[in-house]
């Protein structure tokens, strides 16, 4: 099988140049080890879209963060994934400190980050009345934003789907071999050859990069831990709580998500490996503590519904690495993406895409769709809509998850929608079910009956989240 | 807009009771709003015995005990409602559910009875360190997959709390099949029923490991292992006390929450202490013709006084109805020295009839101590007890003819005294 363009890796950097490239006329597939989507670093993550101050103008970063977050608004409506713009704060503490606010404007500026404002220490707690008196001041940015990342993923990839981009699940690359005009890929399950590879691989960008080019480089992950509250704590912030780096550490932040609850974190540690993903008694403390200090009310701790950790793709240079390797033509890196690469990931694929133009020159597709309806959600509708479509489904009837109210409508769509759902997880992600305040011990035996009998498999072969993953070991008494 | 005299949100023991007890009072219009697909609650799938030594006088299981209440709901023509969700409860009485059959169902009550029980608390609200695989579950899941579905969550087992469910299943997996490795509790003591920790852990040889607590979850896909280590008194683990124990399932039964996500949007005054509403001797919450009772108000041990305490709401639910419930201020319960709570939180003596049964939990545990009732400063009540635990829910029976010797009374003390 003979492709135009390889993407190796399925989160939010692979999955936006997958439905950017999918406006040409390629014939092009994404390559992901595990079995679905936003697996890795897209799945754990702050979830915001940066305004763009912080980074120096002279790095990529820089370069690609305000042209990003320009294009959320268009995407999220195009695409059907939550996103908002509710601002952003960068709190300062320290009267000493204020000048650092305005060589971060002014940075900003030059970034090209529209509207930035300094505040003095009352008009941000008139802003938002939780922030500590001790703030002195803070730069709000009124483009900062939220996003759920997971969903956006998703989002990227149904419809580069839709127009005609192959997904290939549970595939992982073994070795790459580079011929005079293509390269042949072998993964665990078939060999692919193609014009052009993208790499995409965030957490192991380094051992693709590795199989192809001399100039080695490492990712070395860097673990940050969060704590997510129940919506019930949502609004205990407006805007996304930042806090300017001191000699401490780079601060904490404090955010409502898109989604209503309240996350706070994350913290940064040199991870064990990439797939280190634990969370820990210190971290966790560490991150409660150093939120406390932007907000004047404690923490809620009654209204914490879970911790996570996500690892960061970091390599030495502190910035992305994109472009074609020098010693590999056609081999397109697109590596060390942490933050902002979530707001970043719409810009890079245009920038990647870009590359692949002039090496291609493939014509447009005229067919190209823009346009991807999310799942219907039943907890955002009128009693009018759901009555109408209740007649149109009955399964929007029967709600499954009654913490966040999910039907199993819902998470039947999940699961036959495009590159659905197979796990619980997926169905997770998707729909929301099980990311309440019971996290899942309700719904998740519900979950698991919908997904055998929709994936027509016994239900212990039924998975959390893919490999060996399983939730039930068989029958009652076997082991006897 | 439909319209019933009363509307009972949960179709689990306390519900049903309630129920039966309304009924009794001459209330038809009455039904029932159950989100499962049949009626009996968490009971169904209790499939082993305790259940019923107070209120039949013989030893049931789970579903037994329910069946029995299910099958006199049947008998006297109590509507319910199965598959069906409530969405929306108001102040105003007004109640929203949504099924597949009727779609949204918009409901007028006169009075409403919330009895949804509770929910298990997660690994999340705990902060359990360590990796976030498959093979961790809550007591009461793993009970639904092995006694209601036949199927097994693992092989071999951890339990890290000793609540009631979590004892329950440590016996419940083993006959199934499971080694079930120890039960980890950081209290130094458990808060489960005695009976249950000599029947489910010591008569299987299971270590209950007390002042002990999970400081690592391994494992990439499926649970490989937990490390434990003892705690100290301020419930932090000991450096050097770590030990690693392989297992594939860890189950948690750290405690039960009372599930008022609708009672809060009905703007009904909760308890800080129970998670449940503040009622009155009637059973009746902060709303006028609200009431509750069973889990959703506070965590039973035993449904026999989830039963008594739902025939109470029920009866009072009728008197509203029925114009004959006395309003007017009670007199406070005031909770302190080792009691945590009580239930109810005031008392109007025009409606307790002969007596009322204050329920209550202390907040650790007290030997060779006394239960002290004070009517103002006045000592009613000094009761003898060997041992009061925070897992056994204690009672003090409070008669009319007491509330009649104290009429001025403005506050009853309950709590605990050494001498």
């Amino acid at each position: 099988m003979m492709f135009d363009v390889t993407i190796i890796g399925a989160g939010v950097v692979g999955c936006s140049i997958s439905r950017e490239l999918s406006k040409y006329n390629l014939k092009t597939c994404v390559l992901e080890k595990s079995n679905d989507v936003a697996s890795g670093t897209s799945k754990a993550n702050s979830a915001i879209v940066h305004a763009g101050h912080d980074a120096n103008p002279l790095t990529m970063k820089g370069k690609l963060n305000a042209i990003g977050n320009k294009m959320y608004a268009k995407l999220s409506e195009e695409l059907d994934f939550p996103f908002k713009m509710n601002g952003s704060l960068v709190l300062c503490f320290d009267k000493e400190q204020l000048g650092d606010l305005n060589t971060l404007l002014e940075q900003g500026q030059t970034n090209g980050v529209p509207n930035l404002v300094i505040l003095n220490g009352e008009q941000v707690r008139k802003m938002e009345p939780t922030v500590t008196k001790a703030c002195v001041g803070a730069l709000y940015a009124p483009t900062g934003g939220i996003v759920c990342p997971y969903e956006m993923t998703i989002a990227m990839a149904e419809n580069a789907y839709t127009n005609g981009v192959e997904y290939k699940f549970e595939t992982e690359v073994i070795s790459i071999e580079k011929t005079t005009d293509k390269y042949i890929i072998k993964t665990n399950n078939e060999t692919i050859e193609t014009k052009v590879i993208i790499n995409a691989a965030g957490l192991f960008s380094d051992e693709i990069n590795n199989m192809v080019s001399q100039h080695k480089f490492e990712i070395l992950p860097k673990r940050g831990e969060y704590v997510l509250f129940d919506k019930a704590a949502g609004d205990l912030v407006t805007k996304t709580i930042f806090q300017l780096p001191t000699k401490l550490g780079k601060g904490v932040l404090v955010t409502p998500t898109v989604d209503g609850n309240l996350l706070v974190g994350p913290d940064a540690v040199d991870a064990a490996s990439k797939n280190d993903l634990r969370t820990t008694t210190e971290g966790i403390n560490d991150i409660l503590s150093n939120a406390g200090l932007s907000i004047q009310e404690p923490l809620p701790m009654n209204m914490v519904i879970t911790s996570f950790a996500g690892n960061r793709a970091k390599n030495a240079t502190n910035d992305f690495l994109i472009g074609e390797a020098t010693d590999a033509k056609n081999f397109i890196n697109v590596a060390s993406i942490d933050s902002p690469g979530l707001t970043c990931a719409p810009s890079i694929a245009v920038m990647v895409v870009d590359i692949v133009i002039e090496k291609l020159s493939p014509e447009k597709n005229l067919k190209f769709n823009p346009i991807r309806k999310g799942i219907r959600k039943f907890r955002e509708m009128s009693n009018e809509e759901r009555k109408e479509i209740i007649e149109e489904i009955p399964e929007y009837g029967k709600v499954i998850c009654r913490c966040e109210t999910v039907t199993e409508g819902e998470i039947i769509d999940s699961i036959r929608r495009p590159l659905g759902a197979k796990t619980l997880d997926g169905v997770k992600r998707r729909t929301r079910a099980g990311m309440g305040r019971c996290q899942s011990g309700f719904c998740s035996t519900r979950v698991v009956d919908i997904l055998s009998t929709e994936l027509n498999i016994p239900r212990y072969e039924v998975t959390k989240s893919g490999g060996d993953s399983i939730l039930l070991t068989g029958k009652n008494k076997e082991s006897l | 807009m439909q319209e019933y005299d009363l509307v009972i949100i949960g179709g689990g023991p306390a519900g049903l009771a309630a129920a039966v007890s309304a009924n009794d009072q001459g209330i038809n219009s009455i039904l029932i709003i159950e989100r499962d697909d049949q009626l009996g609650g968490i009971l169904n799938q209790c499939i082993h015995n305790g259940f019923g030594l107070h209120t039949f006088k013989e030893e049931l299981t789970g579903p037994e005990y329910s069946k029995r209440f299910i099958d006199k709901v049947v008998a006297l023509d109590i509507e319910y409602k199965l598959d069906t969700m409530v969405l929306d409860v108001n102040d105003d009485k007004q109640v929203t559910a949504v099924n597949t059959e009727d779609g949204i169902l918009e409901i007028k009550a006169k009075a409403i009875i919330l009895a949804m029980g509770c929910r298990e608390r997660p690994r999340g609200a705990l902060n359990i360190p360590g990796s976030r695989c498959s093979g961790i579950y809550t007591a009461g899941t793993a009970q639904k997959y092995v006694n209601v579905e036949g199927l097994m969550p693992g092989k071999e087992v951890v339990i890290l709390g000793s609540g009631d469910i979590g004892l329950i299943m440590a016996r419940r997996m083993t006959l199934e099949g499971a080694k079930v490795k120890a039960c980890v509790e950081l209290m130094p003591h458990s808060s489960g029923l005695k009976r249950n920790i000599v029947q489910c852990l010591d008569d299987f040889n299971i270590p209950l490991k007390l002042s002990h607590t999970i400081t690592n979850i391994v494992g990439q896909d499926r649970l490989e292992g937990v490390t434990i280590a003892e705690v100290d008194e301020h419930r932090k683990p000991i450096k050097g006390t770590e030990q690693y124990i392989p297992c594939d399932t860890l189950l948690l039964s750290v405690g039960l929450l009372p599930e008022n996500e609708l009672s809060r949007q009905a703007n009904v005054k909760l308890s800080r202490v129970t998670g449940g509403p503040e009622v009155d001797e009637s059973m009746q919450t902060s709303i006028p013709g609200i009431f509750t009772c069973g889990n959703v108000l506070h965590v039973h041990d035993l449904v026999d006084n989830v039963t008594t305490e739902s025939y109470t709401a029920g009866k009072n639910a009728a008197d509203y109805i029925n114009g004959i419930h006395h309003v007017g201020t009670g007199i406070e319960v005031f909770a302190t020295a080792g009691v945590r709570y009580t239930v109810p939180q005031t008392i109007n003596a025009e409606n307790i009839g002969d007596g009322i049964d204050v329920r209550f939990r202390v907040g650790e545990v007290f030997k060779n101590s006394y239960v002290s009732v004070y009517f103002d400063d006045a000592l009613e009540m000094h009761l003898k007890k060997k041992i009061l635990t925070p897992g056994e829910m204690e009672s003090v029976k409070l008669t009319k003819a007491i509330f009649n010797k104290y009429s001025d009374c403005k506050k009853i003390t309950i709590k605990i005294e050494k001498e």
